[in-house]
């Protein structure tokens, strides 16, 4: 298991604050679950301690720090507790011991009037089944955030219709949930959501439920909307793919624990264990690796006439202009060099591919 | 036995087994009753606890000084009940002086028929749409045409202060309910035994509380039509989606704004259809209520009864038709639309708006007409259709005993002689610890210890209550009037449950016969036959019959279409589709409909006692006439009670195990996950 204090150097950076960060957390399930922790049934797989203590361990010891406008994805199958560590973090369910701190602030010992403020003013949720107000219209459902905490309706209603506009649900406003797709209405949830301007977003599958045209149409628009706005995001999901695509770093759970966190990239090159490698053997590495991950060490003979790359180019991006030159690849960080990339190590995560990939 | 197939071994478990206990459960029900016929063969008519109806023991007589230690009581409860009672009499009082009963020095009351119609087609409008005027209108003007506008009137004013009192209540209470686990267990079982309850039941108590007038029918009546709001509201607060809730939450609402702009909304519409079940429960008590003298149209129903002019209870009793046809269509009405408002229905809203206001300038008109004209006031009496269906009814009624009797009588007889006698012998005939051991095993059998437990602590009270022999007799109607109901059931059941076509057209029929109060359902069979036991009990039968028939039909259509398509594709016939396929898979509503069908028929058994249907009816209905026996009758009354709770119980809990036929491991398991759900 790789350690999670240790966060890779080239994302959190230790000096600044982090935007959302979690210590120790844990949720039981269960008949007197606060008593479990701590105790070496803790430690049992789950079917034990369920049959030893009748409780469920959803969430154990989960500790991590999210950088301020980060994109950070925890992925993991069902019922590996990633929900549950979702909704532990605004205590929508309550954590059994742990603590969750968001911009400064101690989530776990927040009495319910600081923790409705919270909600309201610093962190949106966006959820995998929508949860819409079925009797409210569009504008009304991206409003409803805002008339809770005693926004005026002309104010409100305005900041939702630029909401509505921002991600593409113009001329819909006056729609009543039932009368959207799926990917609509999901954009709604996501309009919602973001209608409080909070600094911390939470996604709980929230494409699962749409089909895969809409899903990667969705994926783009939480990109771009990144790009733009520059918030906080936690991302939940059992995709692969959809990790890898948004996350800046991903964390990898299983049976309530963590097994990794790391960059797109680190998992894909080194995983963690079995379970992990087994996840990722089906992922193009061509598209995730960077040359960070395949160069060597310089030598004193390396040709210095070769393209000068940096080492967070993906090796998809880097084979052409490498295969094409007679040199090698000099991977160049920060005016210095760092390492060789040859055709051989390019040859080798491109071509091995071809022969894992159907 | 379920206990005995979990220590199995899951490997033994076969088929063949598992056919084998379902056939011993037949088996052993069929030696219990072999059994009691060969002992009651010799024992027969010893102890059978019987007492005559003048008889009354020391426990009615415990009753007796209860009740009138009660009456007589001078204290806190007691002024607080007065006041309730004073505080509704009041209150209905005000109402009838505005529509039915002339305030002096007025002739007539401040309101006349034309003004209460405008305002009932304008509340009609405004609630459920312009289609509910064109029910509400006629039917108002029915009532008058019939010659029973002021009792229709004042029908339905008891009945709405009933039902309002009862909302406003009866909501609150169900959301508390919705939201709190500690609330809904303790609540629950109180409205399962309310529920249980046959209507009639509940007016002795009331009549010794308060007496008797229009303040304890509107009290008797709220009380009873509450439980099913309570049920629906907090059955629909806890549907509502759980995402919603926790999307919603995750916005920062506090518990107020989730329940104004979250939870009401989204369970606005399943409220609405318990506001109608409030509602019927209403108009079916309100009715009865004629018996404590509450005001309405029960009261010609009962005079008519009580003089033997049938005639008269038929009018009254169609205009009790017309009216519950005239609730549950604007309340239902009232529902669908709700759904429609919340969707904002944007294009009738100016017009609607426009039609509300001239509504109300031309209501405001006809209510100044009908205070100030008596042509607008008094219901024209020259237009009267009523007193001409009350003639013909009677003849019918003279033509049918005199030259049908013949064919009447014979089916009363047959029946009477062959099937109620011997099955009344057997069970009140027999010592009452026999037939007690008997009841007892066949709980058992059926719904296993749980039942067993019920069904023991049910015979141990009607033991005490000193009126064992009434209840076996009223068990004895109760039971036989169920077969009858069953055979009912499954007949057109299962042939509703085949055909859609046949569904559709028989449906409506059922859902308007259910509609009805009970009481209305004596009229009709008291026209053929005399006023006797069998009467009761046909009519029982005619009231239980709609509810089993759907509740089996939807069994039978409720089997999932792969099995049926399956077991023909093997080559099943008709029947072998029916009686292997469609009816075992539906037996959970088979027995769903036996309880219902039993509690319904009970209910009726029990109102038969004003017709001659004898003991336990007749002890309450002799209770009300003469006050020394007012213990007597409130021990019958609580003798059905448990009767009703016995027979719940025991096929409840049988219905409950045909549902899962894994039960014992299955409930185990669902135990431990929800655990770890919560």
């Amino acid at each position: 298991m790789t350690e999670v204090d240790t966060l890779p150097p080239n994302t959190a950076d230790p000096g600044t604050t982090a935007a959302l960060s979690v210590d120790g957390l844990w949720k039981v399930f269960g008949p007197r679950a606060d008593k479990v922790i701590g105790t070496p049934d803790a430690e049992l797989p789950r079917p034990e301690l369920l049959k030893k203590t009748g409780c469920v361990a959803a969430v154990k010891e989960v500790s991590f720090d999210v950088a301020p406008g980060e994109v950070f994805v925890v992925m993991g199958l069902s019922g590996s507790g990633k929900s549950t560590l979702v909704r532990c973090l605004t205590r929508l369910i309550e954590p059994t011991a742990g603590t969750v701190t968001i911009d400064g602030h101690d989530i776990t010992n927040a009495s319910d009037a600081q923790l409705r403020d919270l909600r309201r003013h610093h962190v949106s949720m966006v959820f995998q089944h929508f949860g819409l107000l079925p009797h409210r219209q569009v504008i009304d459902n991206v409003a409803y955030g805002l008339e809770i905490r005693g926004v005026s309706k002309a104010e409100r209603r305005k900041k939702a219709g630029e909401i509505v506009d921002l991600v593409g649900l113009t001329g819909n406003e006056q729609s009543y949930p039932d009368q959207l797709s799926g990917g609509m209405q999901q954009r709604v949830g996501l309009a919602r959501a973001l209608a409080g301007d909070p600094s911390l977003l939470l996604f709980d599958e929230p494409f699962s439920a749409l089909d895969p045209l809409i899903r990667r149409d969705m994926q783009n628009e939480v990109i771009r909307l990144q790009e733009d706005l520059q918030k906080t995001m936690v991302f939940i999901t059992h995709d692969l793919q959809e990790a890898l695509k948004l996350g800046d770093r991903i964390l990898i759970m299983r049976d309530g624990a963590i097994v990794q966190v790391g960059t797109p990239a680190d998992v894909v090159a080194n995983p963690a264990d079995d379970y992990v490698r087994d996840f990722v053997s089906d992922v193009p590495r061509s598209h995730v690796l960077t040359l960070r991950y395949v160069m060597r060490e310089p030598r004193p003979d390396d040709s210095s006439e070769g393209p000068i790359m940096s080492p967070d180019t993906i090796v998809r991006q880097a084979a052409r202009a490498a295969l094409a030159s007679d040199h090698v690849v000099r991977v160049v960080d920060n005016g210095e060099l760092v390492g060789i990339v040859d055709d051989d190590a390019i040859l080798r995560i491109v071509v091995a591919e071809e022969s894992v990939s159907p | 036995m379920s206990s005995i197939a979990t220590v199995r071994p899951k490997t033994h478990d076969t088929g063949a087994l598992a056919t084998l206990r379902a056939r011993w459960r037949l088996v052993s029900l069929l030696a219990v009753v072999a059994m009691w016929v060969l002992v009651w063969a010799f024992t027969r008519g010893e102890q059978t606890l019987a007492i005559q109806a003048s008889d009354r023991t020391d426990i009615h007589g415990w009753f007796l000084a209860r009740t009138t230690a009660i009456e007589n009581a001078d204290n806190v409860v007691t002024s607080l009940l007065a006041a309730l009672s004073s505080g509704m009499d009041a209150t209905l009082l005000f109402l009838q002086h505005l529509f039915t009963v002339p305030e002096y020095p007025r002739p007539y009351p401040q309101i006349g028929w034309l003004g209460a119609l405008a305002i009932a087609s304008l509340a009609a409008y405004a609630v459920a749409g312009w289609r509910q005027v064109l029910v509400v209108a006629p039917s108002f003007l029915l009532f008058g045409l019939l010659g029973y506008y002021e009792d229709a009137m004042d029908l339905l004013i008891v009945t709405g202060v009933a039902v309002a009192v009862a909302l406003l209540i009866g909501i609150p209470l169900g959301i508390w309910m919705g939201h709190s686990k500690i609330v809904a267990a303790v609540v629950t079982p109180v409205l399962d035994v309310m529920q249980t309850m046959p209507s009639f039941v509940y007016l002795l108590p009331f009549s010794i509380l308060f007496g008797i007038g229009p303040a304890v029918a509107a009290l008797v009546t709220l009380v009873y039509a509450m439980p099913p709001s309570v049920r629906v509201t907090a059955y629909a607060v806890r549907g509502v989606s759980t995402t919603t809730l926790e999307a919603t939450d995750s916005l920062g609402q506090n518990r107020w704004q989730r329940l104004r702009h979250v939870e009401l909304p989204m369970a606005k519409r399943t409220i609405i259809v318990g506001v109608n079940q409030t509602t019927m429960a209403a108009l079916a008590m309100a009715t009865i209520a004629a018996y404590v003298d509450g005001p309405g149209l029960g009261q010609p129903v009962l005079e008519g009864l009580r003089r033997g002019q049938l005639g008269k209870s038929f009018v009254a009793g169609l205009a009790i038709v017309i009216m519950a046809i005239m609730l549950d269509r604007t309340t239902t009405a009232a529902s669908t639309r709700s759904d429609r408002v919340a969707r904002g229905d944007r294009d009738t809203g100016r017009v609607r708006t426009v039609a509300l206001v001239a509504g109300t300038v031309v209501t405001l008109a006809a209510v100044y007409l009908s205070n100030s004209y008596t042509w607008a006031n008094q219901f024209p009496e020259g237009v009267n259709i009523g007193d001409p269906i009350s003639t013909k009814v009677d003849d019918l009624a003279d033509w049918l005993r005199s030259d049908l009797s013949a064919i009447t009588t014979g089916v009363q007889e047959t029946f009477t002689l062959y099937f109620l006698n011997p099955v009344q012998d057997l069970v009140a005939n027999s010592p009452w610890f026999v037939a007690g051991l008997a009841i007892l095993a066949i709980a058992w059998i059926v719904g296993g210890v749980r039942a067993l437990g019920a069904a023991a602590v049910c015979l141990a009270g009607i033991y005490w209550l000193d009126l064992w022999n009434n209840a076996m007799i009223t068990l004895t109607a109760v039971l036989v009037a169920t077969v009858v109901v069953m055979i009912l059931g499954l007949a057109v059941g299962v042939w509703m449950g085949r055909s859609q076509v046949v569904d559709r057209s028989v449906r409506p029929v059922l859902d308007a016969a259910q509609t009805m109060p009970p009481f209305v359902y004596l009229i009709p069979v008291l026209v053929l036959f005399d006023a006797n036991r069998f009467t009761a009990m046909v009519a029982g039968i005619i009231y239980a019959a709609p509810v089993a028939i759907k509740l089996i039909a939807d069994g039978v259509s409720g089997v999932s279409a792969t099995t049926v398509e399956a077991a023909e594709s093997a080559g099943s016939s008709r029947l072998q589709m029916i009686t292997k396929v469609q009816l075992p898979m539906a037996r959970g509503s088979i027995l769903l409909a036996a309880n219902q069908g039993l509690l319904y028929v009970l209910s009726m058994v029990v109102i038969g006692g004003m017709v001659g249907a004898g003991a336990l009816g007749f002890d309450i209905v002799y209770g009300f006439r003469q006050a020394n026996f007012a213990g007597k009758g409130l021990a019958a009354g609580i003798t059905i009670v448990l009767i009703g709770i016995m027979l719940d119980r025991i096929t409840t809990y049988g219905a409950r195990r045909a549902q899962s036929p894994g039960r014992a491991t299955v409930r185990r398991k669902r135990l431990s996950l929800s655990r770890a759900e919560t």
